[in-house]
């Protein structure tokens, strides 16, 4: 079902995962340039850590969701009987297994290309990207494919996947819990009160991925409010702290062999946030929202595309 | 009448005993909201929390995705103002069964504006799927926590400590969605709850001496408002309707029942007492509900406006008013 199991013309599983990085920034261009807009800088930067996240870190079953995504079925809770999970996407709940938690919901494009990429997603479902009454939302919620929780208001995801990974121990259940999170969530007071509680409370089955990316709405992190030295400032509040470059998918993956009990870990992955798609540079340094200023602008993208597209033939 | 001390904290031992899925969170206010008893008995679920509240928020409502219970225990300022997207986006969002016991209501601490919870209610009201209780006495407080839950959604509690007046009788339990109804007579109605119920009795006592009887409700769930009892009571007040709310009257009882009396076009007279627009400051709890007009007195005056008769209730008859328990005429 999906390419990167083709194993005849894949020599590793590093190359499966570049691979399934380069569908994901190929299918986000896309949607952008069909919507003429989009969260592209985020898919670009994003790409390599979620692929690898996808096919070699997290241990899920098979998705139990849908292959087209059901509609919106209306707000979560024992109130509504038909609402259901995004997580579904992400395979069943079992002790041993692993969850998957997207904290900045404006990747949820970047996360949807990556069900696809993977097989637990039809590329037609992307078709409802955006769409009055779909559940793929642009900022998707805890309905859209993928996704468990709410997570666009920025520091209560990873609080909740504490919660989540506490809950976990509490149960005697040996998964993990991964978190997805961009640096700009590093500015918000709650995400260090979640660190703080995180290593008081030894939640050492808690792994976060941060794309640091150095972006945010306003513009470059270091010009909006300055994070660095972010490893410094994690290992102070008791974290163990893995630095990687974001676009190699072995140091992604290799990042939690170095886990060791009693802290969480996390996991600053460096990206560029027009990786793989550098005409986005020229539009810099504000890319948190690509639309194309004008229609020349949309046809070379268009060509970018289909650049990309022979790439990959 | 009967005065019972720590009412919360042996309760919350006892009933949480059999019910492993429940766990506590404590905003480092663990004595100050009663869960030190609960901690001591069962260290394995009780969670330190620290000042880190709109963490914990969301914290507790991932415990509660797994299938626990977490009785979130803080003065509930630092609950609903200074978390409440994380009430909103964490908690009642996914509808989960989180409890949040928010201590400090109003006029009862000394503590000042920033620990007076004057306006929970107008501020959670708006939030879809939460339900807003009040404990007003010793019964309500130590029959809370089974009344709620059965709730499949997140609650919060108006939550009462220390020292506590037995108002109602201990076999008649705080219900969810049933508003208790102390008396069935008189041609004005008052709905009170919390700290306004026992001045409400008081008030009751010196006007029934001037053969004056109000029809009185004391209200335990704000929302949601839907108690038939309310609406019938309010259908009654021939001469106006009075609230009684330990709150600003924007947004609290006060206006649940404005928008009951205009949602059934019944054209009653409709007085508020509680605060009044305005912060409160640190003083004693009789203090401040006479500066601001929450006690026996206020209803007594607003009675007599609404009647237009001076009963010449002096301050003497004010202060010695004695209360007997206050029998709730509804069959349960």
């Amino acid at each position: 079902m999906a390419k990167f199991v083709s194993a005849e013309v894949m020599t590793s599983w590093q190359e499966q995962t570049r691979h399934v990085a380069h569908g994901i920034r190929c299918r986000v261009l896309q949607v952008t340039i069909e919507h003429n807009g989009g969260y592209l800088s985020q898919a670009c930067s994003s790409a390599d850590i979620l692929a690898t996240l996808y096919t070699r870190v997290m241990r899920l079953g098979p998705s139990q969701g849908p292959l087209i995504p059901r509609p919106y079925p209306g707000a979560p809770g024992p109130q509504n009987p038909a609402s259901f999970n995004g997580r579904i996407y992400n395979g069943p709940t079992a002790p041993d297994l692993d969850r998957f938690i997207l904290s900045p919901s404006h990747y949820a494009l970047a996360l949807y290309a990556t069900l696809v990429e993977t097989g637990r997603l039809a590329p037609e479902g992307l078709e409802q990207f955006n769409r009055d009454g779909s559940s793929v939302e642009m900022i998707g919620a805890e309905h859209s494919p993928g996704i468990e929780i709410a997570g666009g208001s920025f520091g209560q995801a990873l609080a909740q996947a504490a919660g989540i990974a506490m809950a976990r121990k509490l149960h005697a259940e040996t998964g993990c819990v991964y978190v997805f999170m961009s640096d700009g969530e590093f500015q918000e007071g709650q995400t260090w009160e979640t660190l703080l509680t995180a290593a008081f409370h030894k939640v050492d089955n808690l792994r976060v991925y941060v794309d640091v990316n150095g972006q945010q709405v306003d513009g470059r992190m270091d010009r909006v409010m300055n994070l660095e030295p972010i490893q410094a400032k994690l290992e102070a509040f008791g974290m163990q702290v893995v630095r990687v470059n974001g676009h190699d998918v072995a140091a992604l993956a290799e990042a939690i062999e170095h886990h060791g009990p009693g802290r969480p870990l996390i996991v600053l992955a460096y990206t560029q946030p027009s990786r793989g798609i550098a005409l986005m540079q020229e539009r810099g340094p504000n890319l948190h929202y690509i639309r194309f200023r004008d229609e020349a602008e949309r046809q070379r993208y268009r060509d970018h595309l289909r650049a990309m597209h022979a790439r990959e033939a | 009448m009967e005065i019972l001390s720590q009412v919360h904290a042996a309760n919350l031992v006892r009933w949480a005993k059999d019910k492993p899925e429940v766990l506590v969170l404590s905003g480092d206010l663990t004595a100050p909201t009663e869960a030190h008893l609960f901690r001591d008995a069962y260290p394995d679920r009780f969670f330190s929390m620290g000042l880190t509240e709109q963490n914990f928020m969301s914290v507790a409502a991932g415990l509660a995705r797994e299938g626990f219970v977490p009785l979130v225990h803080t003065f509930g300022v630092f609950m609903y103002r200074r978390a409440l997207d994380q009430i909103a986006i964490s908690i009642a969002y996914p509808s989960l069964r989180v409890r949040m016991f928010g201590f400090l209501p109003g006029v009862t601490t000394p503590g000042g504006v920033t620990h007076q919870a004057i306006d929970d209610i107008a501020v959670l009201r708006g939030l879809p799927n939460l339900t807003l209780l009040e404990c007003a006495d010793a019964t309500e407080t130590a029959s809370v926590l089974d009344a709620i839950h059965p709730l499949p959604g997140p609650v919060y509690v108006r939550m009462i400590r220390g020292d506590s007046v037995r108002l109602f009788p201990a076999d008649e339990p705080l219900r969810v969605g049933q508003a208790r109804v102390l008396s069935r007579e008189g041609e004005i109605t008052v709905f009170s709850s919390g700290a306004c119920t026992e001045e409400a009795l008081k008030a009751r006592t010196l006007l029934a001496a001037r053969g004056v009887a109000l029809r009185h409700l004391h209200v335990s769930t704000l929302k949601p408002f839907d108690d038939p009892r309310l609406l019938e009571a309010a259908a009654q007040a021939r001469r106006g309707l009075i609230t009684m709310e330990n709150h600003t009257i924007l947004g609290g009882l006060g206006t649940a029942t404005a928008e009951l009396i205009a949602a059934h076009g019944l054209g009653v007279r409709l007085a508020r007492l509680g605060i009044r627009d305005q912060f409160l400051h640190g003083a004693s709890k009789p203090y401040l509900m006479r500066e601001y007009g929450l006690d026996a007195r206020a209803l007594v005056r607003q009675v007599e406006a609404l009647l237009h008769t001076d009963f010449a209730i002096g301050e003497d008859e004010l202060a010695a008013v004695a209360l007997g328990a206050a029998h709730s005429t509804a069959v349960a």
